[in-house]
């Protein structure tokens, strides 16, 4: 790291609890290694000490003790009443949770510690010198700034309050210590991510989170599903990961260095708009795809919902699916120098934001309405940072960190309960699908009352957290459609501002489709007659304290998230613009580039025509998903007929995971095979040259020796005719 | 440390000790079967493999030294022994390290005890010639790795054929013999041509010397030839080392050599063997003819063949049904991002190469031990005969699931550091080769994740596996310390980069420099 | 006398080779390679006359020669016949590639 930039120790933070910034990470590792430590002390036997023993012999007997401990395992969930909670269930809970707790206060102090001093420069804390070769001096080194914080503060905040849900939710699985230990390295990688001082640093949180993902998707990976969806999440993530090395490349080639802040520092050098910037910020933004699930990479994030539901929560809905979010505003720098990227993200993020909506209006699954939403709003996110409205972008992120994971804890709980019903009448109908669900409202409340704070932010109800967040980022595509570089530039011949228009369109289109599909899984979960079943319905009772809990406390954040960045248009309900001062020093000059240095400004009336336009357009949604959708009208899943046309398509998700595995897939696989395996390698170099030249050799060797007949006479005949040959030729030279 | 190694002389004697260690073992095996001949057949192979795992142990304890003896950034070699050998030819025994080598000779007397225990229970035919011939092949691959006189470095580089043979033949799979002769084959060709080559390179120094000499510092120092015959023996040195690293396409022996061998022998294989071919490349063809390696053709020829071989590595990896044959692939994929760091010659990605080279020697050493160990228990390899046993083997599947990240290069492991540093290094010089090559980050994830979900996940759907019981002990035990090292070099990678990087540096300064004299044309292309 | 005895040990030796490639019997190829054999000593003899003795001393060699080449030989014919129950050439053809 440039020692210029930041004298080690004289920054002011180098005096506050923020010098202990480094326990951050090292607090969930430490949970990590002790629950990795219990789980595999639960679960593993060590082997005899001679392996190629047959288990015909002493091994016999503990040949049945694994067979029958794999059946417990395998259908304990279906045919005990309450299987035993895992032997370390206990110091789990405590240290798992407790971790998060230690990391989140710590959190806690580093922010009042940064709030107390002012800082010109980021503080840095060098751990280790880590990669020390030729020209490229990357240390391990982490980064606080306002924008690193805010990410700590969401991620061990919201992370606290879902390993305490888990507690709960995940109490009676027998891989307990194993899911903690997943969830606690989780946090630690995202940690790495977002304070991360060098590019480098920062991938590694940024596959280490993915890793973890991998892991918790297929959680339960004895259905082969589970581990589809884990394995194909890690491939897809790879590819955008692809894009995220060749752009460290570019900069490593053409900026000489990898450190965020001296690359921040030498981009502005690079010529505006120019092919460098351009590549380094799309190559980039391909890493985003893949992290933040954005066209054409989403295609993971629906299926990811295979594992745990506070999973989905912690990993696929609040924190490391904004990882891109993260990355494009920590790349602000780079991404303000190239217009046509930055269009490319905003449009993308649109487009992903319209599609993805789409075909939440047609799921059946309560989780996958929950991911086609995730991915929808996080393309609300890349329309933010997109047009150079980090703190937009941010800020969405921040609430929908809060909103999103109420409303997964929510239907986690809702799962919970459906299952715990299904388990008791040992029935196994689907639990998480909404057809069998319906006027739940009745048996957990609390739930139903946090669900609908949840879906009224998400909406954009005024005054909820959504509706701040979502306005300030229509509004900055249209304050940015006159008078910014955006405007100027040309994305593949179309004009920047007709883009801009487009992504404001598609923003709006999304967000009244975001209205209904949100409204239409309250209704045919909680609204209407019950479906679940006559044995069931005893059954069902609000989850317990441990997961409404936290439930109650974002509950509390969704809809009140919104202060942390009121409109100046709104000044009266709290203190303007605190999230955008309390960046202002991370994204402030890079916004102000793509604005062409002026604050980006709307009109009093047009800002109050855009807030009404989007009021209107949130409440219409609702409004026609609750006229229009008749929860009574529906039946069970496995009575209702499948559908057709254009249902099927977005039921099906228009097809795009079976057009992949056609078009890309199925052909590599074949490829390899066909002809990379049998054809190259088996047949032409191992076939024709290696194998091929041994037949030669022995076919010269066959032709030599068919000279040989083995008749004695012959061969005396020959030396004879060669005695007189050589005899003539001496003679009559 | 350093103190007290130079007060026991350490540098003076150890790489001749080494060297000879194993000789002394191998008298002492054949003592012991003279001795037991008459003992029970189960008693002998206890006693033969503690024997000899005695000293592997002693070796590996014995060269630990030379992490603190061998300054890296000294100029000149170190532990350096110069005796006469056949005077008449002038042929001499000259041995010494450099950080290089010194990283290599220790990976290698640290991985044969792993190897060793690894195949612990496994052979029980004939284990007293089988032990001696792992000693005698530690002897090969330490001399090739330490020889500083090229009729040496010829001998030691061919007396790993033969053990290597006898392994594979003798205790391989069901065809062995093909895999043995083949390999056999493979590598002699190869090497025939260097010894034409290294004959040419001892006449020519003679001539300048005035006496018979074979020293490689005279020979880098004094031989200058014209280009095409520069071309020539760079041919003959690269053909030998490709078919050992192996470079597509000369890679065929490999599949089949690592499938067929027994554990030790692929462990040793992959570790070992297919580094003395990068090793080869950068000890040999590059700094003795910079200009023909530096030749835009030829460079953009063996790049070429690098990038080839790591997709095309992945690829076929991604369709074998043979666990074993698939970490073999993926090996010519790993090794193909070796030759790329080293020519694509700048200091990042030469160190990534050799990072690579110790990397993949760690983690594939490791994959071939865990199927070794899973196939004493179930007696297959092949993939589609596993599913869901990580709940029977809880330990096991833990232990492949973080060596098969560390082989994918999963950022936190050692496979990362130094696939990021090739590649970075690499774009400097090789844009498009290097992007081209980074798109191996997904195949290789898709390979190994798609056979370890084959492996260990999924259903537990097959009866066979319901008893396989975990790991044990000594298998753990084994094991851990390469766990150690994949986190190690992943997290903390710094002692190994600075062990390298002054001989790194030196060898892209000089072959730069050397390749710019001879062909100035050249020089844009090879400037950074 | 000399010419006369050369030109017979001529005849023996020609015999000898047609005998040799032309018969199939073991038995009689062996004669034909004594009749050879007793050509040659035939020569030596002859020439003895003018080159000195030098010739009869290797006459008695080549006799010593195939008296151990006819022990050898007809063991090495009766093994085969034993084994083969014949002695004729064109069946044995073992070295036949």
């Amino acid at each position: 790291m440039n020692p210029a930039l930041t004298p080690e120790g004289a920054h002011p933070l180098a005096a506050t609890v923020a010098r202990l910034v480094w326990m951050l990470p090292l607090l969930p590792l430490l949970g990590f290694l002790i629950n990795g430590t219990l789980a595999m002390l639960g679960a593993a036997k060590v082997g005899p000490a001679d392996p190629s023993a047959d288990g015909h012999g002493h091994g016999h007997d503990d040949a049945h003790g694994h067979g029958a401990a794999h059946g417990h395992d395998a259908h304990g969930h279906d045919d005990h009443g309450h299987p035993p909670r895992h032997k370390f269930a206990g110091i789990v809970s405590l240290v798992g949770p407790g971790v998060l707790v230690a990391a989140f206060a710590l959190a806690l102090g580093c922010f009042f510690a940064m709030r107390s001093v002012e800082m010109e420069h980021p503080y840095l804390v060098t751990l280790f010198q880590w990669m020390p070769v030729g020209d490229l001096a990357l240390d391990a080194t982490f980064l606080l700034d306002p924008l690193s914080m805010v990410m700590v503060l969401v991620i061990t905040g919201v992370g606290m309050l879902i390993h305490i849900f888990s507690v709960g939710y995940m109490q009676d699985d027998p891989g307990y210590p194993r899911y903690f230990a997943y969830l606690n390295l989780f946090v630690f990688f995202m940690l790495v991510l977002v304070l991360g001082g060098s590019y480098p640093l920062l991938f590694v949180g940024w596959e280490g989170v993915g890793l973890c993902s991998y892991l918790l998707i297929g959680f339960w990976f004895s259905e082969k599903a589970n581990a589809d969806a884990g394995k194909k999440a890690f491939i897809v993530n790879r590819i955008g990961d692809f894009g995220f090395l060749v752009a460290m490349f570019l900069m490593f080639a053409n900026l000489g260095s990898l450190d965020i802040a001296t690359v921040a520092e030498k981009a502005v050098e690079l010529p505006m708009g120019g092919a460098i910037a351009t590549a380094i910020a799309l190559f980039l933004f391909l890493g985003c795809t893949g992290k933040s699930a954005q066209i054409p990479l989403y295609v993971w994030l629906p299926d990811a919902m295979a594992g745990p539901t506070p999973v989905s929560a912690l990993i696929h809905a609040a924190t490391m699916v904004t990882a891109g979010v993260y990355l494009v505003a920590r790349s602000a720098a780079v991404f303000s120098m190239a217009p046509v990227a930055q269009l490319t993200v905003a449009l993308v993020g649109a487009l992903t934001a319209f599609f993805a909506a789409t075909i939440g209006l047609k799921q059946w699954d309560i989780k996958k309405v929950l991911a086609y939403s995730t991915v929808s709003q996080l393309g609300y996110m890349f329309v933010g940072v997109g047009v150079g409205a980090y703190v937009a972008g941010v800020f969405h992120l921040v609430t929908h960190a809060f909103f999103k994971a109420l409303l997964f804890l929510g239907s986690g709980s809702v799962i919970y309960v459906m299952h715990a019903a299904y388990h008791a009448t040992h029935n196994h109908d689907d639990a998480q699908d909404m057809r069998n669900m319906g006027g739940l409202k009745s048996y957990m409340p609390v739930t139903f009352y946090l669900m609908w704070t949840a879906t009224l932010a998400i909406a954009g109800i005024p005054l909820f957290s959504g509706f701040f967040s979502k306005d300030e980022i229509l509004g900055s595509v249209f304050a940015r459609i006159h008078h910014s570089t955006l405007a100027e530039a040309t994305l593949l011949g179309i004009p920047g501002s007709t883009v801009l228009m487009i992504v404001y369109g598609l923003g709006l289109a999304s967000a009244l489709m975001t209205a209904i599909y949100m409204t239409r899984m309250m209704l045919y979960t909680f609204h209407g007659p019950n479906r679940t079943g006559e044995a069931e319905r005893p059954h069902l009772k609000e989850a317990p304290w441990v997961m409404t809990g936290p439930l109650v406390v974002l509950g509390l954040l969704a809809a009140f998230g919104g202060w942390l960045n009121v409109p100046a248009l709104l000044g009266a309900i709290g203190p303007v613009g605190g999230l955008e001062h309390w960046l202002e020093p991370v994204v402030g000059e890079a916004g102000l580039r793509t604005t062409l240095g002026a604050a980006p400004h709307l009109t009093h009336e047009t800002e109050i025509v855009l807030v009404g336009i989007a009021i209107a357009i949130a409440v219409a949604g609702i409004a026609f998903a609750v006229m229009r959708l008749k929860p009574a009208a529906l039946v069970p899943k496995k009575d209702s007929p499948a559908s057709e046309g254009i249902d099927r398509v977005l039921e099906n998700k228009y097809f795009v995971d079976e057009g992949y595995d056609a078009a890309f897939v199925q052909p590599t696989i074949g490829v390899s095979r066909i002809v990379l395996w049998k054809g190259i390698d088996a047949g032409i170099i191992d076939g024709l040259f290696v194998n091929g030249s041994a037949l030669l050799a022995r076919a010269f060797g066959w032709m030599g020796s068919q000279l040989q007949t083995g008749q004695v006479g012959t061969y005396a005949w020959v030396l004879l005719i060669g005695v007189i040959t050589l005899l003539g030729a001496f003679t009559f030279r | 440390m350093t103190a007290f190694l130079s007060s026991i002389n350490y540098n003076a004697w150890i790489v001749p000790v080494l060297l000879l260690l194993p000789v002394f073992g191998a008298a002492g095996l054949w003592a012991h079967a003279l001795m037991s001949a008459k003992d029970p057949d189960d008693k002998r192979w206890r006693e033969v493999r503690l024997l000899a795992f005695g000293f592997f142990l002693a070796e590996a304890i014995l060269s630990l030294g030379l992490w603190w003896s061998i300054d890296p950034a000294a100029a000149g070699w170190q532990a350096a022994v110069d005796v006469p050998w056949i005077p008449q030819w002038g042929i001499r025994f000259s041995v010494g390290l450099d950080g290089i080598s010194m990283t290599l000779v220790l990976l290698t007397t640290l991985m044969m005890p792993l190897a060793v225990l690894g195949s612990w229970t496994s052979i029980r035919t004939k284990p007293h010639a089988y032990y001696t011939m792992l000693l005698l092949l530690t002897v090969g691959m330490l001399g090739v790795f330490a020889s500083l006189d090229l009729v040496l470095f010829y001998v030691m580089w061919e007396i790993m054929l033969v053990p290597m043979y006898l392994i594979i033949g003798v205790w391989g799979g069901e065809r062995r013999l093909y895999a043995a002769i083949k390999f056999f084959i493979y590598t002699m060709i190869g090497s025939l041509l260097m010894l034409v080559a290294i004959l040419y390179l001892g006449s020519e120094a003679s001539r300048i010397a005035g006496a018979p000499t074979f020293s490689y510092d005279f020979i880098l120092n004094n031989v200058r030839l014209d280009p095409t015959t520069t071309l020539w023996l760079f041919g003959a040195f690269a053909l030998a080392f490709a078919v050992k690293v192996p470079m597509f396409p000369f890679h065929t022996w490999l599949p089949d050599a690592h499938v067929e061998a027994p554990t030790a022998g692929s462990v040793i294989l992959a570790s070992i063997m297919l580094k003395m071919g990068t090793f080869g490349f950068v000890r040999f063809a590059l700094p003795l003819f910079p200009s023909a390696a530096m030749n835009p053709a030829v460079r953009s020829f063996i790049i070429a063949l690098a990038v080839i071989g790591i997709i095309y590595g992945a690829l076929v990896a991604l369709v074998q049904p043979d666990f074993k044959k698939l970490v073999a692939y993926s090996s010519v994929s790993h090794l193909g991002f070796v030759m790329l760091g080293i020519f694509a010659l700048t200091t990042e990605s030469m160190q990534g190469a050799l990072m690579v080279n110790i990397n993949h020697g760690v983690s594939t050493g490791a994959l071939f031990l865990l199927i070794g160990m899973i196939y004493e228990r179930r007696h297959t390899r092949m993939i589609a005969d596993y599913g869901g046993i990580a709940k029977v083997v809880p330990i096991f599947a833990t232990i492949l699931t973080i060596v098969c990240l560390s082989s994918i290069g999963v950022p936190g492991t050692n496979g990362f550091i130094g696939e990021f540093l090739v590649l970075v290094g690499a774009y400097k010089t090789q844009p498009i080769a290097t992007v081209i090559s980074a798109t191996a980050v997904i195949f290789a994830a898709a390979y190994l994740l798609w056979a370890l979900q084959r492996i260990i996940y999924n259903k537990l759907d097959k009866p066979a596996n319901e008893a396989v019981k975990d790991l044990n002990w000594r298998e753990i035990g084994l094991l851990v310390p390469l766990l150690i090292a994949i986190v190690w070099m992943g997290v903390y990678p710094k002692p190994l980069l600075e062990k390298t990087e002054p001989a790194a540096r030196r060898l892209v300064t000089y072959v730069e420099a050397q390749a710019g004299k001879a062909a100035p044309a050249t020089a844009s292309n090879t400037a950074r | 006398m000399l010419v006369e005895s050369l030109a017979l040990s001529a005849v023996l030796f020609t015999i000898g080779v047609v005998g040799v490639l032309t018969r199939r019997n073991a038995i009689i190829i062996f004669m034909c390679v004594e009749l050879m054999l007793n050509a040659v000593n035939l020569t030596f003899v002859a020439l003895s006359k003018v080159y000195g003795a030098t010739g009869q001393v290797f006459v008695v060699f080549t006799m010593t020669v195939a008296a151990a080449e006819a022990a050898v030989g007809l063991a090495i014919i009766i093994a085969i016949f034993r084994h083969q129950r014949t002695v004729n050439l064109s069946n044995i053809n073992l070295l036949k590639g």
